[in-house]
């Protein structure tokens, strides 16, 4: 215990240990229960459109699996199916963009940056078009196997010059991620969330461009989340303050630029240093991106990437890779144990119990049957 | 590589001596056929939804090509599948394909590549049909760790490629043809590949460079459906016309009624039998004048890769489904009833499927 900081309120003082009870209590205090919402991007692109008369939506045979067709039946002239055939699409974008429109490419992330990656480097990326790539199922959140998983995506765009990477964390990201997407003079790939997406932060709060989000302080260890890792990380926050660690919880959705400053003055204060968690490889995404600018600053400070850890995956149900491949809250936890030096004695149940407590079991049935049944 | 010394020119595909079709199977594709189906929605509504109309369309194509035109020997792989041993890699020496329920590699028996590996569901149940699974291997079939994937991948029953991101086995598979002609190996190499396909241009890069290489050992059989996720074809992208596009890329083609086993399995057959191009074969266009000499001689028919083009209805044998066109690509149940009509469909099988 000598490690740690001094005790904040969650903290059981005597044992540093609190029973589950008071894990749920130190849960609720942070949280409401969180709202599902169906289908977000379906409602907000017909919305977004309304007020974007040159905005137009280019779709390659995955109009509906990327709810784009909401869009389509209500601006059918201002929709260009391609057919499956991304890197094609992708050159018809460009040129639509040299002439004053705005494409929205709909298809999955998988789709945009591996098919058509040259296309996107030279027809778009360099000219610094303002074609908006709306990326779906980004990493393992399909059950459709390796070939629809994109789990480098990130690494490949960062990689390329002009383009900006934003990563849609919940309903309230979905929803105002196209409008930061437009401000922007060039290039925007967008891991976008689709079906029945949990609203974690208020909808009166959208999401910034380059601006993480603080979702708690603390001075033991710096989590550092994207994407639907968040709502992972959540549940992990509360286990960890339950058992008296002072956490600091940051929330990114710019992934490129990566200039956040907030970000490495958390890390610095974390005692124990920071874990990131991603739902990409380890290599080249939310992780490198920090340990570059620790590199970079002289940040002496540990730092535990969660992630795929350079392989591929398969095709299994989202919770079942989340754990396989250890981008849930349990893999948090130990990655925690790690850097504090001493084991927490959070175990599964306890944490479920936490993660029940954000999804009531209802919803769990819900999402477990949209899993299923959802276009690939 | 313990390739054979190679011989310029060599035709192996042309030399090899007439074949016996496969051996001779109690199994007829009209059986098979329909036990496909019926297996494949049971499984649909077993997971609550999935790719049935492929069931429908392609349940013929693929019994003939296993029934009456792929020489394969006897699976080699277990009748339960394997779970998943994880992916490959230097570290991993438990990685394996699914293409042992193909039977074993010898020089003069075919290969099998599955493109369009959505209908995943539609081979496994062809595989049980056929006793190359077990009967419970569809207990695994899209659950957690399992490899009988509802998208199958290269570990997954009677897949060797990973092919997913469609239209790119064709390509692998012309590279696998090419490696068993400079072997000299007799066996050929058959794919599978949907409609939807014939949109990305890699496999008009692919015809480019079957046609150019001479590929000959190589047959494509495609289940023209018409049908993609969005719809019709013809509103979302047309191919067509797809068979003079494809004699224009220098293949032989054939079109026939995708549900008619003896259309499907007559062009491969005429093959095998080294009649060559057989009917329906369509040389291309020669002048009367004779080509000009740094061209090269008109590849000989069987130097061209064969293909058939099926036409099919997607939903053939379920006439259920019909109520859902256009959009038949994923069968998502809209309300209760609609499962119930599908749960009915299925408890009274024998009836439908005699129609
Ligand atoms: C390169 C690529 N782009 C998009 C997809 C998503 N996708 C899966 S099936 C399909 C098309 C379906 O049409 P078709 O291949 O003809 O199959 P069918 O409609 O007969 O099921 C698409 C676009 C994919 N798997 N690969």
């Amino acid at each position: 215990m000598k490690a740690r900081s001094q005790p904040t309120e969650e903290r059981q003082v005597e044992s540093g240990r609190a029973p589950r009870q008071s894990m749920l209590q130190a849960f609720r205090q942070d949280h409401h229960m969180i709202e599902l919402v169906t289908r977000p991007h379906r409602s907000n692109l017909i919305r977004f459109a309304a007020e974007h008369p040159d905005l137009l939506v280019l779709g390659a045979d995955l109009t509906a699996s990327c709810e784009a067709d909401g869009f389509r039946d209500q601006y059918p002239e201002r929709f260009f199916s391609f057919g499956m055939a991304e890197q094609n699409m992708l050159g018809f974008a460009a040129g639509l963009a040299r002439e004053g429109f705005f494409p929205y490419i709909h298809t999955f992330s998988v789709f945009i940056t591996r098919r058509p990656f040259d296309q996107l480097a030279m027809s778009i990326a360099y000219p610094n078009l303002p074609v908006r790539m709306i990326g779906f199922l980004p990493g393992i959140t399909t059950p459709g196997g390796v070939t629809h998983q994109a789990i480098d995506d990130i690494a490949l765009l960062r990689a390329v010059p002009n383009m900006t990477i934003l990563e849609a964390g919940d309903a309230t990201e979905v929803e105002s991620v196209l409008a930061v997407a437009q401000t922007i003079d060039g290039p925007v790939y967008v891991r976008q969330l689709r079906g029945e997406v949990p609203r974690l932060f208020p909808a009166d709060q959208p999401l910034r461009l380059g601006q993480a989000r603080h979702l708690g302080q603390g001075t033991d260890l710096a989590i550092i989340s994207a994407g639907i890792c968040t709502e992972e990380a959540i549940n992990a926050v509360a286990a960890l303050r339950s058992r008296g660690v002072s956490v600091s919880h940051l929330h990114v959705s710019t992934l490129k630029p990566f200039d956040d400053p907030q970000l490495l003055e958390q890390i610095a204060k974390a005692r124990h240093g920071a874990i990131s968690i991603e739902n990409h490889s380890i290599i080249g995404g939310l992780g490198s991106a920090i340990a570059e600018q620790l590199a970079e600053q002289g940040i002496g400070k540990r730092l535990i990437r969660l992630g795929l850890r350079d392989t591929y995956a398969h095709g299994a149900s989202k919770p079942y890779l989340m754990r396989e491949y250890g981008l849930d809250a349990a893999a948090l936890i130990r990655a925690a144990e790690t850097l504090i030096g001493e084991s927490l004695q959070i175990d599964d149940i306890a944490l479920a119990k936490i993660a029940a407590n954000i999804r009531t079991e209802a919803q769990g049935e819900t999402l477990a049957k949209a899993d299923k049944t959802e276009d690939l | 590589m313990n390739a054979q010394p190679l011989q310029t020119g060599q035709q192996a595909t042309s030399a090899q001596p007439p074949s016996p079709s496969p051996s001779p199977s109690p199994l007829t594709v009209e059986a098979v056929a329909a036990g496909i189906r019926r297996r494949v929605l049971e499984h649909t509504l077993r997971n609550n939804g999935g790719y049935l109309s492929q069931a429908c369309s392609s349940a013929e194509i693929l019994a003939t090509l296993y029934l009456r035109v792929m020489r394969l020997g006897p699976s080699i792989a277990p009748l339960i599948p394997r779970a998943f041993a994880g992916v490959p890699s230097r570290d991993n020496p438990n990685a394996f394909t699914g293409a042992g329920y193909n039977g074993p590699r010898a020089s003069e028996l075919d290969r099998f590549i599955f493109s369009p590996v959505h209908y995943a569901l539609v081979l496994y149940a062809l595989l049980i049909e056929l006793g190359r699974l077990g009967p419970d291997a569809l207990e695994a079939f899209n659950t957690d760790g399992s490899t009988v994937e509802l998208i199958g991948a290269e570990h997954s029953p009677g897949h060797e490629l990973t092919a997913g991101s469609l239209g790119q086995a064709l390509s692998q598979a012309g590279g696998i043809a090419l490696a068993r002609r400079l072997r000299g190996e007799t066996g050929r190499v058959w794919v599978f590949m949907s409609d939807g396909e014939f949109q990305e241009g890699q496999t008009w890069e692919a015809f480019a460079a079957l046609a150019h290489h001479r590929i000959g050992n190589l047959g494509v059989y495609i289940d023209a459906n018409a049908q993609q996720c969005d719809g019709p074809m013809t509103d979302v992208m047309t191919i067509e016309p797809l068979a003079d596009r494809l004699r224009a890329f220098g293949a032989e083609v054939h079109e026939v009624d995708g549900h008619d086993s003896e259309a499907l399995a007559a062009p491969a057959l005429a093959r095998l039998s080294g009649s060559g191009a057989g009917t329906g074969a369509t040389p291309r266009a020669v002048t009367a004048t004779a080509p000009t000499p740094q061209h090269q001689a008109e590849p000989a028919p069987t130097d061209r890769p064969l293909v058939v083009i099926a036409r099919t209805d997607p939903c053939r044998g379920i006439e259920l489904l019909r109520e859902r066109a256009p959009k038949l690509h994923y069968l998502r149940f809209k309300t209760p009833a609609e499962q119930d009509a599908y749960e009915d469909l299925l408890e009274h099988w024998q009836d439908s499927s005699s129609q």
